[in-house]
């Protein structure tokens, strides 16, 4: 693995997630995303800014991380999926999505901008939803989380196909997908 | 043959420098773009794509900000509980401390503060606008909303493994089907809570 003194250099580490923050901060305020009306906008399928950022994020993704993967830059991080984890919790995180109309990461985004219904309601019922799940973690992980184990980690290994038809279609997939959307008007 | 060469490019060098003194700076041009309100989503989802990526190079993570939320409640508890927090499962899984996955936190909110006073669009407010017009402009019922809101997130995001940078951006573009999956379901649900809360649009 290369950069792996990097990796373990603890200090550097804490510097580097300070920088990665301020960068994705910016980007995710100049792309609007920081915004409750954006973010609302997007669940009721009026504004699809947030759609716009994600898919174009993960199409530049998926072949930057595979050419990073293959020449021994990039590690993948997947970690197998369950029906009780990932459907369960996507729905519960789903419905908090569109009470608080931020997302983890937007809402200290929204805290930047000086969103304080962010601050003071966002920041203070994740700090409380976490604390939950942490002390029921126990009884959850030996029941509800290990429900549905989904036997294959990723979508080519799901699919049977060779990786790079699956980035290279997925790719192609997400560009085609924008440029109807666009056309559409939306 | 070479000096010639040498003597046309001199030239052209000198002619280019002629050419662009009336022209901006720029540094003006960067000034002024990074003081844009907003740039395309197609620029900033680029741009995020390639953050992603050097961050699995250089700190060997995917980008996510839910589990920062875990580092400093862990560390609160500290604060208030003592020691023994540490015993729980949980935060022997995630340990708190003040490391990359926490200080991704105080980065996106210096970066987004930084960005908003370059445009000067940052501004303290208590209740979105979209909020207010359908609920009244209460802060008290917007920070009841927003707290059970955070609560729910909180939850979820924890009981998904991720949230929608994790799962939805960087667990994506690894082609993790649980995150394809968790990221759906995060629509979802956030399609339906904002169908109940503003009716569906015709």
């Amino acid at each position: 693995m290369k950069f792996s003194q990097l990796h373990n250099n603890k200090k550097a580490q804490v510097v580097l997630g300070l920088c990665f923050g301020i960068v994705f901060g910016f980007l995710l305020q100049k792309g609007g995303a920081t915004s409750y009306d954006v973010i609302m906008g997007q669940l009721m399928l009026t504004d699809f800014t947030v759609l716009k950022i994600m898919a174009s994020a993960v199409a530049v993704g998926l072949v930057g991380f595979f050419l990073l993967n293959h020449a021994g830059y990039a590690q993948r991080h997947v970690k197998a999926g369950t029906i009780g984890s990932n459907v369960v919790g996507g729905l519960i995180f789903g419905l908090g999505f569109g009470l608080l109309g931020y997302c983890p990461g937007t809402v200290a985004g929204a805290v930047g901008q000086g969103a304080l219904d962010a601050l003071f309601g966002g920041f203070g019922g994740l700090l409380i939803g976490v604390g939950i799940f942490a002390r029921f973690y126990p009884s959850l992980n030996r029941t509800v989380l290990a429900y549905g184990k989904i036997q294959k980690e990723t979508v080519h290994e799901l699919l049977g196909l060779p990786e790079w038809l699956v980035v290279l279609a997925g790719c192609i997939g997400i560009v085609a997908f924008l440029y109807l959307l666009e056309v559409a008007g939306f | 043959m070479v000096m010639f060469l040498l003597c046309i490019h001199k030239e052209y060098q000198n002619e280019t420098v002629f050419r662009e003194k009336p022209r901006v700076s720029s540094e003006d041009i960067m000034n002024g773009f990074l003081a844009l309100p907003l740039w395309s989503p197609y620029l900033v989802g680029v741009c995020i794509g390639l953050l992603v990526c050097f961050a699995l190079v250089l700190s060997d993570r995917p980008i996510g900000c839910s589990t920062g939320f875990v580092k400093i409640r862990g560390l609160a508890e500290q604060i208030f509980c003592g020691k023994q927090v540490q015993e729980k499962e949980y935060y022997q899984k995630f340990p708190p401390a003040v490391d990359w996955q926490l200080m991704i936190l105080p980065g996106i909110i210096i970066g987004a503060f930084l960005s908003s006073s370059l445009s000067g669009t940052f501004g303290l407010f208590l209740v979105p606008p979209l909020w207010a017009d359908q609920f009244g402009s209460s802060a008290a019922l917007r920070i009841l909303a927003a707290v059970a809101g955070g609560i729910l997130l909180g939850i979820g995001a924890r009981w998904a493994g991720g949230c929608t940078s994790g799962h939805g951006i960087s667990g994506s573009l690894q082609l993790s089907v649980g995150s394809i999956l968790s990221a759906a379901c995060f629509f979802v649900g956030g399609i339906a809570m904002a169908m109940i809360l503003f009716g569906v649009p015709l």
